[in-house]
């Protein structure tokens, strides 16, 4: 057997509490190790959902980050809290009922225009987005733009946390590419005249003739069907 | 950064990448497949099997920790709460709101009906969101429903029920269609040709995408919709017992405030079960790769109401989990990176198989390596694992290739130190995807029940004994949006719910005691509990020689 890695010993402060913990953990495992079992705070555990959002300060350090509890390992005199939850404004809407402009937004979102530029959203951002420079798209009612830029949005609301006028970064950015996706990306030409061959039903009969057949024909077709090169 | 002990494994690994990465490995044959699935796939693992002695499926035989939750004691039991003081008073209650609640919730919407999602994170925390890989469907005027049937279906060893294959493959299209309306990215062509490629069965080039957020861009836009609408539901609200009406029709459930623990009363015409996988059982002791709370509770929920199961009692392990470090155990590693060229080598640095084997052979031949033929590398904090040279990759397409192609492979593992680029990876088999479930029909409704529904991973029947890639994703929106049209068409034809009871939870005990059953575990089990894990680890873990100073 090799010798194994045995973890170090590492000093955290949780929620005001000091707790001794393994170095190789993520934050959100030390949570758990400390006898904590969240029941919020905490979704896929990889990276995926936003649920996990945490703030932490190396202690004797001015700055502040915001990270993925669930993929950011534990440091020495790292003081944490998580932000299970955050308020954002959420405006409810009909997507065919919306034209994809400026005025649109300014109706919807009006405080995207107080935006002072400060950039603070874009140095939280847990996944390193151009978070003002999706909100200025926002603004010109450069949808598709602001699709882009914020494709890759967990929605983990950290960088609403910090925004002195009051965004909800991620609902805006979720409009706009809601918007992209129907309105301004081009239409799927073969998908329409799929779903018309569905509705037609000429289509069908082939797979109903096919599922009428023994399961061993079904295997002897299945075993020589040709593969798309 | 690998700890020290692996510099030999990994020079072995180097030293012979060159010939490696040309290596054409040999595919296996259907007898060597057999063999190996045989003696090490994990569903072939007997001894890790145990009976069911109560419910639809006694006699069938389940993983065991499955077959603990089945057989375990409710959380509550009569008298234990009011049940003449209804909490909410709905059309259709849907449980769980990943994929398939909230697609089942809009379509309930569309009909009419008065809805009340309930789940037990926050809406769209749920498996959904992590799919990567893509969505099957039939788009292509060189594919056919036809053809996507026949992968399906023979993809899950012609087990599948045929009529509910049907559905998955004909409805297909049109859900793309209502998924883009909805505004979905999927990957486009500048003419608006969607982009498709293979997966793993695939006979056609079938699989969509939305980058590598496939599953979170279909879930976010989903719960979007959802919010919109303004449907209700209520976050951190578990189902922990189904309710049976006088005439024994399903009639709401019991919820739970995962935070304040109070329970809530739902009476409900029709009641839909979207609670999604498993894999937070850890069967077998697997790591996985699916969110915190996938733990079987919807299956818990209809066994104990009667419901059967359909093929519960097979798994699917990704060939591919992340192994190291710690921090990502279990993650999946996308197939696409063994796509690229990367192969799997054992811990002398060979090439052990084909690397586009299906997920089962696949996986079967990884834990032979660690197991049988002791070719596997030990991992720090316990486990075996085995190579996956991803260097090989820039060799074969050129540098640069992993970031532009695998970004978010590269971003995960380069977080600890790893650089895939230069180094090869660890991986291991990682409980992916609860291939059975609930047995239902092409309506969605649950065998044995009245007024009951199930649609997306919970359910059985679709994928047979293995599901592809793709098919899961399209399952759960097919399936979602028609249980919430037959649910909310129901709900029309109930007029009356009548008083609710918990006399089946009383009666599933009885069958449990006078089975002699006691497995001592309290389902649905809702979330894992890792704390114990921890305390064996290491004992004291806060410090008291300090104060906890500000
Ligand atoms: C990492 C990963 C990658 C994947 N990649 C792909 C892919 O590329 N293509 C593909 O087709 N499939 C893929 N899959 C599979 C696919 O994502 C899932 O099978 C599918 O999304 C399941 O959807 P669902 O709605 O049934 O369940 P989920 O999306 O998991 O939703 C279930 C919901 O129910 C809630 N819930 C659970 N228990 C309770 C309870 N007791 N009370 C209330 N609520 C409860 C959960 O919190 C959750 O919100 C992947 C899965 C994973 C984990
Ligand atoms: S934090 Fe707010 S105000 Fe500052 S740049 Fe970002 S959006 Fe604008
Ligand atoms: S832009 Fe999205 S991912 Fe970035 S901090 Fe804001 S919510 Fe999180
Ligand atoms: S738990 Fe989902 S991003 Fe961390």
């Amino acid at each position: 057997m090799p010798e194994k890695n045995e973890p170090n010993l590492i000093t955290i402060n949780l929620y005001g509490k000091r707790y001794r913990v393994p170095d190789n953990m993520t934050m959100l495992k030390a949570l758990e190790y400390c006898g904590y079992a969240p029941t919020r705070g905490i979704g896929c555990r990889h990276g995926f959902c936003g649920a996990c959002a945490m703030v932490y300060r190396i202690k004797g350090e001015r700055q502040l980050h915001y990270c993925l509890g669930c993929e950011t390992r534990v440091q020495d005199m790292m003081y944490i809290s998580t932000i299970s939850y955050f308020p954002l404004e959420k405006q409810a809407y009909k997507l065919d009922e919306l034209e994809p402009n400026a005025d649109m937004i300014m109706h919807l979102y009006p405080e995207i225009y107080s935006c002072v530029s400060c950039n603070t959203c874009t140095a939280t951002c847990t996944q390193g987005l151009d978070v003002m420079g999706y909100i200025h798209d926002a603004q010109k009612g450069d949808f598709k733009a602001c699709a882009e830029k914020s494709f890759d949005c967990i929605m983990c609301n950290c960088c609403a946390s910090r925004c002195p006028a009051g965004i909800s970064h991620p609902e805006v950015a979720m409009l706009a590419r809601r918007l992209n996706g129907k309105y301004i990306a081009p239409e799927a030409k073969h998908l329409t005249e799929r779903v018309a061959e569905v509705k037609k039903g000429d289509i069908l009969e082939d797979v109903r003739t096919l599922m009428a057949k023994s399961d061993d024909e079904i295997r002897e077709l299945y075993n020589n069907r040709e593969i798309e090169k | 950064m690998y700890p020290e002990y692996l510099q030999l494994s990994l020079e072995k690994v180097a030293e012979k990448r060159e010939a490696n990465t040309a290596l054409q490995p040999e595919r296996m044959t259907a007898e060597e497949k057999d063999v190996l699935l045989k003696g090490f796939h994990p569903d072939y693992r007997t001894d890790q099997y145990t009976e069911l002695r109560a419910g639809a499926n006694k006699g069938d035989k389940v993983n065991t920790e499955l077959a603990e939750t089945l057989m375990g004691r409710a959380r509550i039991h009569a008298g234990d709460v009011n049940l003449d003081h209804i909490d909410y008073d709905v059309d259709v209650l849907i449980i769980g709101a990943g994929g398939a609640g909230c697609a089942a919730a809009i379509e309930a919407d569309n009909a009419g009906a008065n809805v009340l999602m309930a789940t037990k994170l926050r809406l769209g925390d749920a498996n959904t969101m992590m799919a990567e890989g893509g969505i099957q469907g039939a788009t292509k005027p060189t594919d056919s429903p036809a053809q996507h049937f026949l992968d399906a279906y023979g993809g899950g060893h012609y087990l599948g029920k045929k009529e509910l294959v049907y559905k998955l493959v004909t409805e297909a299209p049109e859900c793309f269609q209502w998924l883009n309306d909805m505004g979905v990215e999927f990957d486009k062509e500048e003419d608006g040709t969607l982009i498709a490629i293979h997966g793993g069965g695939t006979s056609r080039k079938r699989m969509h995408a939305a980058k590598d957020y496939t599953g979170a861009e279909i879930m976010r836009t989903l719960r979007d919709e959802t919010r919109c609408r303004r449907i209700p539901c209520l976050n951190y609200a578990a189902c922990i017992e189904l309710l049976r009406d006088e005439s024994g029709n399903i009639g709401g459930a019991v919820l739970i405030n995962t935070n304040t623990k109070e329970l809530k009363v739902v009476r409900a015409k029709t009641t839909i079960i979207t609670t999604g996988g498993s894999g937070r059982l850890h069967i077998q002791g697997f790591p996985t790769s699916n969110h915190h709370g996938a733990t079987a509770d919807g299956l818990v929920l209809a066994y104990r109401v009667g419901a059967p199961l359909l093929f519960a009692d097979t798994m699917q392990y990704h060939p591919t989990g992340a192994a190291y470090p710690e921090q990502i155990l279990g993650a999946l590693v996308t197939e696409k990176v063994r796509g690229l060229g990367a192969k799997l080598v054992n811990a002398d640095g060979d090439v052990f198989m084909h690397p586009l084997e299906t997920r089962d052979v696949a996986a079967a031949a990884v834990i032979r390596e660690c197991s049988e033929r002791g070719k596997g590398i030990d991992i720090p904090g316990g486990g075996q694992a085995v190579w996956l040279d991803t260097p090989m990759i820039e060799k074969i397409h050129g540098e640069g290739t992993i970031v532009s192609k695998i970004p978010g492979m590269f971003k995960m593992f380069n977080k600890y130190g790893i650089d895939m680029r230069k180094e090869p990876i660890l991986i291991y088999p990682t409980l992916h995807y609860q291939n059975g479930g609930i047995e239902i029909n092409e309506k969605c409704e649950v065998a044995n029940t009245k007024n009951l529904f199930a649609s997306g991973e919970v359910v059985g029947g679709i994928h047979g004994r293995n599901r592809l890639m793709g098919n899961s994703l399209l399952d759960v929106i097919v399936f979602g949006r028609e249980s919430g049209r037959q649910a909310a068409a129901r709900a029309k034809e109930v007029d009356h719910v009548g008083r609710l009871n918990l006399d089946h939870v009383a009666e599933f005990e009885q069958e449990l005691s006078d089975a002699w059953v006691d497995t001592g575990v309290v389902s649905p089990k809702l979330f894992p509990n890792y704390k114990a894990n921890f305390r064996t680890y290491l004992d004291t873990s806060f410090s008291s020689d300090k104060a906890d100073e500000q």
